[in-house]
């Protein structure tokens, strides 16, 4: 830290700075470049400012993808605004871009007029071919409709650190700062946050830290000094409740849902999980969290760290399996097993493009059939929905809440989306969670392992237990006994009663809230991560003085009970979905309720605005109820 | 075992009393009976600590008849489920029933991952040699030619050795069996019960309906002194009815030698050691050549840490470190801020 004060800090916003209530910030370049910690970077400073937020994080599959190519772009997302938000914003009005393919990639995405800041050193020869450029496009004046400035950050950035005898790629290294420098002169923002995050995460190579706070400031003066930017811009914070708020990703939200949950409960946690793309962060969290008595297996494949779980689960601990599609598709069997044996068990899918390895890195929300429907036999489970980074707290809370209030598995769907983004979260305390306690039977009066209570829920016994020793497995279950039974009329019964028990949920979850008029026109439905393009959309239309309302599930399987109570009230159901209409699909099955499907699987999430054109488009057309 | 430790069961405790549905004559019997035979003996273990865990196949109905806790999983997956259990309670003793399709072909990879890890997990592999539940394909242990209801032409696979492969993927304790042979079988069931870590047994048991006679080559009543050999550490390999027989080390090769050649004393007997993976390795080999007697008995027992006890020591270790966790700490995060 230092004495000096940096031009963002100066207390009284300069003349030329122009309030605006809402902006999108792009920071792109290869995926070598730093664009994830540049942008994280920015986001956490933008929080401490009391902004509202939602980050997107878009990275290629490949770790180092070759230098300057088109699919080895990385991208961060950062929209914030004076207001509340539900998305990552539709169209980015800064673009930072540190090379010609960045700037390729990027292009369609930026507003009209928006500001392109491109890295101007790289714009030479080979890395122009690489991004297929015949011409450069700072040239060509192919980029007029924008407000374009060249900055030469990688020669800067050297000339900068000249006297510190770095070794040369050390050096070049040091320039995503450099352009988050700009970054913050131009939104007159302090990078206070992030001199104390490099001199934190540098500690142990003071020159590193040096290095680095230096071109981070000679980014902040070359914005004052170097007169290409002739206005600034100020986002005012956001007027959000009163209380205490960090930055929470979708990812870290799930860990900490089900630690906090599992204290709430009063039992041990146990992670079974295998590595992949783009769950692992929930494995890694976990496994960081050893003093709060956390248990992680790093399992040999997908149905070990299932297994595992179960096994966790049927001693006494609850038993969590964290995976996305492909992974989901191996953990099928055992999670029959845990149907059959009713065990408290979680499995999150934060879902991608499918099918097979499909799209590890990209976002959609095609498993949700395979959620609900599929394993072999009638195998039902409870399946719930994230809607946002922050939601996957409170969504993996209830996941937990119910598997062990009905000694079930529960499917959380999250997704890359909202699994990777980020936004401000209201901290609560474990205090202000439901109320949730894992009853483990331990008098052996009477106990049978398949006695029901009134909810048909068996119950759970820790073996270690004097006088309870039973055996439970995935053969089919004589009621109350859990002996093997082949009778014909006991396995009907059966079925039956797992169904059933399963549908009882809907008596312990919220109702479905309808946002805007409680009967009209048009319905707007979703589920999982399309929460916050929809609510954006709808609100805007509200605003519009058009007729529409919106509705969210988060409980899937079994749906509230007031589903089709909300759903009769309109004439028109729209359904958006990062799929091919799945959950229209099953509002069809359910409640012979038909839907317009509005569908879009490009590994992307929807934007706002192609929602609210849809809404437009059916709200002046004929379609909706036949 | 103590003398001054009560035995509080009988094997009679043990028993659920339901009806055994194996087929009559069945090796799986015996297995059953020195089980509940040594659980009495099993130091320190109350009943209700003691948890059975099977995946699919004959063997691995056999959680049913153990009256203690027990999991019938799913086909190969008992090594995993097993590894939660322990894992997460690492109180229980926990027991796994498994054959050679479940533990090493469906289940070959979970097999191979639990002894690396070397939870402690008592492991019985009842190995027959054939699928039985699925009424007589070959398995992954059929020896090579065999003709079986998948194979009618012969099968054109070779064998997996099991004890060669757990001394392969870094096994601590690895021991075979005979399930004619109780005494025996007992005696390994209590040094896998006091091993740390992850037990394995691999039991010669005869599927007297679609491979009968499998083993009788070496286990017949009649021969087997003169065909099996005993393996114990610090104890010279000889063997024989007359003990006129021994195993030779010439080099890396064993040899058969005669001790009643004249040429050829105990003393020239390989003395084995149960802390060599060397010597272990060697001697698995012996399964596969039919010039040697069959090695039975404990191959290698080997002292590290167990998985387990890693975890709960981390877990000390970082409740020491950063305190008990908060909750409440942890949900707020390093870097929060306040809105007022």
């Amino acid at each position: 830290m230092t004495d000096e004060k940096t031009p963002a800090e100066s207390s009284n916003p300069a003349p030329g700075i122009v309030t605006v209530e809402d902006v999108t910030i792009r920071f792109a370049g290869d995926s070598g470049d730093g664009m994830q910690l540049t942008g994280a970077q920015f986001s956490d400073t933008i929080a401490s400012y009391g902004n509202d937020l939602g980050t997107l994080p878009d990275y290629p599959a490949e770790i180092r993808a070759p230098a300057g190519s088109l699919y080895g772009v990385s991208g961060y997302t950062i929209h914030f605004s004076s207001h509340e938000i539900y998305t990552t914003g539709d169209q980015v009005d800064v673009l930072v871009a540190m090379n010609p393919a960045a700037l390729k990639v990027n292009l369609k995405d930026i507003k009209k007029n928006g500001i392109i800041i491109v890295n101007s050193d790289s714009f030479e020869r080979k890395n122009l071919e690489l991004a297929g450029y015949t011409e450069s496009p700072l040239k060509d004046g192919s980029l007029s409709g924008y407000s374009v400035h060249s900055v030469p950050i990688t020669k800067s950035t050297l000339e900068t650190l000249k006297e510190l005898n770095l070794p040369l790629k050390t050096a070049q290294k040091c320039k995503n700062f450099f352009a988050l420098g700009v970054i913050y002169w131009l939104y007159n923002k302090s990078p206070e946050l992030t001199i104390k995050w490099i001199s934190d995460k540098f500690k142990k190579s003071p020159e590193l830290v040096e290095a680095n706070i230096r071109v981070l400031k000679a980014g902040l003066y070359f914005g004052e000094t170097a007169e290409i930017f002739d206005t600034r811009y100020e986002v005012k914070p956001a007027e959000l409740p009163k209380g205490i708020y960090r930055n929470l990703n979708g990812n870290e939200a799930v860990a900490l849902g089900l630690v906090a949950a599992s204290k709430k409960a009063g039992v041990e946690l146990f992670l079974g999980s295998y590595p992949i793309t783009p769950a692992t962060e929930i494995l890694q969290f976990l496994s960081g969290m050893r003093n709060f008595g956390v248990k992680t297996f790093q399992a040999e494949d997908e149905i070990a760290g299932i297994a595992s779980a179960i096994g966790a689960s049927f001693s006494g601990s609850l038993g969590i399996t964290s995976t996305s599609g492909p992974g989901m598709a191996l953990k099928t069997e055992a999670i029959g097993l845990a149907v059959m044996a009713e065990l408290p068990l979680v499995i999150v899918n934060v879902q991608r493009g499918g099918p097979s390895t499909g799209l590890p890195t990209k976002t959609e929300q095609a498993d949700l059939l395979q959620a609900v429907y599929g394993r072999n036999g009638e195998c039902p489970v409870a399946v719930v929905a994230a809607s946002t980074p922050s939601d996957c707290f409170t969504m993996a809370v209830e996941a937990a809440r119910l598997a062990i209030k009905y000694m079930t598995p529960v499917i959380l769907l999250t997704d890359g989306y909202i699994g990777n983004g980020s936004e401000p979260w209201k901290v609560i305390t474990i205090e202000e969670l439901p109320e949730m306690t894992a009853k483990f039977e331990t008098n052996p009066e009477g106990f049978h392992p398949y006695n029901r209570d009134e909810n048909l829920v068996r119950p759970w016994v820790k073996p270690g237990t004097p006088g309870m020793e039973h055996r439970i497995g995935g053969l089919e279950k004589q009621h109350i006994f859990g002996n093997i039974s082949y009778d014909p009329d006991n396995h009907d019964f059966m079925v039956k009663t797992r169904e059933q028990k399963i549908q009882n949920i809907s008596n312990d979850i919220p109702e479905l809230e309808v946002v805007g008029d409680k009967s009209g026109k048009l319905l707007v439905l979703g589920w999982g991560s399309t929460f916050g393009a929809i609510t954006s959309a709808v609100e805007n239309q509200i605003a519009k003085g058009n007729k529409v309302s919106s509705a969210h599930l988060k409980y899937l399987y079994p749906m509230p009970k007031n589903t089709l109570e909300v759903l009769k009230n309109f004439e028109t159901i729209l359904i958006p979905e990062v799929n091919s209409g799945q959950l229209a699909k099953l509002i069809r099955m359910n409640y012979l309720v038909d839907s317009i499907k509005f569908n879009k699987v490009k590994g992307t999430p929807f934007k706002a605005f192609e929602i609210e054109e849809k809404i437009e488009e059916v709200l002046k057309g004929p379609g909706g109820k036949k | 075992m103590s003398e001054n430790t009560e035995i509080k069961y009988t094997p009679k405790d043990y028993s659920t009393g339901i009806d055994v549905r194996w087929c009559p004559g069945c090796g799986d019997f015996s297995i059953l009976a020195q089980v509940q035979r040594s659980f009495p003996q099993l130091v320190g273990v109350e009943k209700e600590k003691i948890v059975f865990i099977s995946g699919i196949g004959c063997s691995s109905r056999f959680p049913y008849y153990m009256n203690t806790y027990g999991f019938h999983t799913i086909h190969g997956r008992a090594a995993a489920i097993a590894s939660g259990v322990k894992t997460a309670n690492p109180d229980l003793s926990v027991w796994m029933a498994t054959g050679d399709g479940d533990c090493l072909s469906i289940g070959g990879n979970h097999f191979v991952h639990l002894l690396r890890r070397n939870i402690d997990i008592n492991v019985l592999l009842f190995n027959n040699r054939i699928y039985g539940l699925t009424k007589g394909q070959n398995s992954p242990t059929s020896e090579h030619g065999k003709v079986t209801k998948s194979t009618p032409l012969g099968n054109i696979e070779y064998p997996i050795n099991p004890i060669a492969m757990a001394i392969g993927v870094e096994g601590t304790f690895i021991a075979r069996a005979m399930d004619v042979d109780s005494k025996h079988l007992q005696s390994l069931i209590q040094k896998a019960h006091q091993h740390k870590g992850t037990s394995f047994i691999e039991i010669l048991q005869n599927c007297v309906i679609f491979n009968d006679g499998a083993f009788d080559n070496f286990t017949l009543k009649q021969h087997r002194e003169d065909r099996v050999v005993y393996v114990e550490h610090g104890q010279p390999m000889v063997f024989g009815k007359e003990k006129d027989k021994a195993i030779k080390l010439d080099g890396f090769t064993p040899v058969l030698i005669d001790l009643k050649d004249g040429k050829h004393s105990v003393n020239d007997a390989l003395i084995y050691n149960d802390k060599s993976k060397e010597l272990a390795y060697i001697i698995s080999q012996f399964s596969d050549n039919p010039a040697m007697p069959l090695p039975v008995g404990v191959f290698l027992d080997l002292d590290y840490t167990t998985f387990e006890d890693d975890m709960t020591l981390q877990i000390a270790e970082a409740k020491k470190k950063y305190g008990e966790g908060d909750i409440n700490t942890l949900l707020r995060g390093k870097s929060f801020w306040e809105i007022n």
